[in-house]
């Protein structure tokens, strides 16, 4: 073709667009990033070099576009340095259903995650406060909860409830429920919702903190119930898939829609942090809820 | 009664073939004056001997089309038929009434017991008002208002539960769909009364479970119960809606598939051909389900009603333990 003697070169050496990665048009557009020297803003589609967008927590400096973050990532931005033990990480997925192609892609993102699973739990200090965590990781079959997840976050609730400490909880999850647990991953929405009831009666608090994206059965399940629930800028978060709503009343969404400023608007959420201030936020709700400072309150209140 | 064809599902073509002829028969019979009730009475065993071939031989796609057929009983002529005395309470006291979910108070066999379930609409007009059966966050607002209300009389919660799904929907998102939801499945645990949830039709995922955590579930024989809708299943799959068949193969969405899932308790046996032809059997052997589970609950203490549900849940998994290197907090 004539017109291919006139393509420029490309100016940097950079990512590919997503439909030259092979991605198709229509498809979620996996949104980590790829290694690189360079890498190009999701939103604002600038250039930004790949150790700037490290230094600046991966939130872009040019629009403040969050990108994803591991869950790795998150604990290390989150948590202090050497405070974190993991629990629970040998819970492996199996195949109750026998569904199709399953194993392959638990093995797959497995290998390309390095995690058994989809949710890191454990304990953790945030300013030397010590608290429970849970971290989901967009990266494994998109953050979906089947079994295992479930099984970890209750296990991770139970642990604070019978321990007395905090939890901080970090979602991410595209699809909600695991479609290739069928009915099993269903359950496990009761199964973290009812854990949460063991916090309620110890009055223990419970930070729910969502990312992008929040939503199904994630969302309709432990992730909205936080005592506090903060979100971060434009994550998208919401019950039903936007595909699913468009379908389903024949109408385009309005811009910003299940975006977290949408939430915040709709009286859903307490708080949007940005990302270089939720660790100090964190730190605040969790010292603000510490039992011995409320203990002493009562205490000079009374002399 | 049976159906007209209009509403005859494709795997029972064979059956209304066979009506066909012994209505032929008959009419002939009478016009010529003969006496044929041989040769109907053949033809009508054969008919009942297909229809029993037919129905023990469903495919779990045959059996959701059974769930969503059109004259399935809905929540409203099941409650006229299990319980006595219904008197219907409206609204979340938030925001406004949900026609798509309806509660009250009724009687089950002299016991006072509170209900709750979705409500299809029987024609376009009643469905339009009715939302498809498709609730609202004030709908599952509404219905944890009533079981709350019901625990504090220390009065059992019985819920009754067909829905495609909790609506997806504009208003549904800004009034908190997830949130409503969630919170309804995580106070039910708590209730301190007995609750037994029944899926009589569609059991469509979180908008089934925003009413359906108890302590005993049961279902309906050709109900169906899932994480995901068959279509919505096939579209992710197969980019392809139509493939809902093959969905809800890989899904296990039956009666059957939950029992041995350990996911419900009982399975409820339908009259041949479905609850829709015979509603009234249907109810009565809901109703005779219901009270045998709910006698013995009855009994229990709260706190053991608690513990006993916590546990039904907390059970339900599949999933293996390694040993692994990094664990330092085991409990």
């Amino acid at each position: 073709m004539l017109k291919d003697l006139f393509k420029p070169k490309p100016k940097y050496v950079t990512i590919r667009r997503p439909e030259e990665r092979g991605i198709q048009p229509g498809q979620p557009e996996k949104k980590e990033l790829p290694d690189g020297l360079w890498v190009k803003c999701n939103n604002c589609r600038q250039i930004i070099y790949h150790k700037d967008l490290e230094a600046n927590l991966k939130v872009c400096p040019k629009c403040n576009y969050h990108f994803r973050l591991r869950a790795g990532e998150r604990i290390a931005y989150l948590f202090d340095a050497g405070s974190v033990q993991e629990s629970n990480s040998g819970l492996i997925s199996k195949n109750p259903l026998g569904f199709p192609e399953y194993e392959e892609k638990v093995e797959k993102a497995r290998k390309r995650t390095g995690l058994n699973e989809g949710v890191i739990t454990g304990v953790a200090k945030v300013k030397n406060i010590p608290c429970v965590f849970s971290v989901m990781d967009f990266g494994f079959m998109g953050g979906s909860m089947g079994s295992v997840v479930g099984e970890k976050i209750s296990r991770a609730f139970e642990y604070a409830a019978e321990h007395n400490l905090p939890v901080v909880s970090v979602t991410a999850g595209g699809g909600g429920a695991r479609m290739q647990e069928g009915i099993i991953s269903l359950m496990q929405m009761a199964k973290t919702c009812q854990a949460l009831n063991r916090l309620q009666e110890k009055g223990i608090f419970y930070l729910s903190i969502l990312t992008d994206p929040t939503m199904g059965g994630v969302f309709a399940s432990f992730a909205s119930l936080g005592d506090v629930v903060i979100a971060e800028p434009g994550a998208l978060i919401g019950f039903a898939g936007p595909r699913v709503i468009e379908q389903t009343i024949r109408q385009t969404l309005p811009p910003g829609f299940q975006r977290s400023e949408f939430l915040l608007e709709h009286g859903i959420i307490d708080l949007i942090v940005e990302r270089k201030n939720l660790r100090e936020t964190v730190a605040r709700l969790l010292r603000f809820h510490q039992r011995d400072q409320v203990g002493k309150e009562e205490v000079s209140k009374d002399a | 009664m049976r159906n007209e064809d209009s509403y005859s599902m494709d795997f029972e073509k064979p059956l209304r073939e066979l009506e066909r002829q012994i209505k032929e028969i008959e009419l002939f019979a009478k016009e010529k004056e003969i006496d044929m009730s041989e040769e109907i009475a053949r033809l009508q065993a054969k008919e009942e001997a297909l229809k029993k071939k037919i129905y023990s031989e469903l495919t779990r796609w045959q059996k959701v089309q059974i769930a969503r057929h059109p004259k399935r009983p809905t929540f409203l002529e099941f409650v006229a038929m299990i319980f006595t005395d219904f008197l219907e309470l409206h609204g979340d006291r938030l925001f406004r009434d949900d026609p798509a979910m309806i509660g009250g108070l009724a009687y089950l066999d002299g016991i006072p017991v509170t209900v709750v379930g979705q409500q299809k609409g029987r024609d376009t007009k009643e469905n339009i008002y009715r939302n498809f059966g498709m609730p609202h966050p004030e709908g599952y607002r509404k219905a944890l208002r009533l079981m709350k209300q019901a625990a504090k009389f220390k009065r059992p919660i019985i819920t009754l539960i067909d829905v495609v799904g909790a609506y997806p929907g504009i208003e549904a998102e800004e009034r908190g769909q997830g949130e409503a939801v969630a919170r309804s499945i995580m106070e039910m645990a708590a209730l301190e009364t007995p609750i037994i949830a029944v899926i009589t039709g569609e059991g469509g995922s979180g908008g089934a479970l925003g009413i359906g955590v108890g302590d005993r579930v049961l279902m309906l024989e050709h109900a169906y119960y899932s994480v995901i809708s068959p279509e919505g299943c096939a579209s992710i799959l197969w980019k392809n809606a139509a493939e809902a068949p093959q969905a809800v193969e890989a899904l296990r969405v039956t009666a059957e598939d939950l029992l041995e899932l350990q996911v419900i308790d009982e399975i409820i046996p339908e009259p041949l051909g479905g609850a829709h032809h015979d509603p009234e059997k249907t109810a009565q052997i809901i109703k005779e389900a219901l009270i045998r589970h709910l006698t013995p609950l009855l009994e229990y203490t709260g706190e053991r009603l608690l513990a006993e549900r916590y546990e039904k849940y907390r059970k339900i998994g599949v999933f293996e333990e390694i040993e692994s290197d990094q664990e330092s907090t085991g409990e």
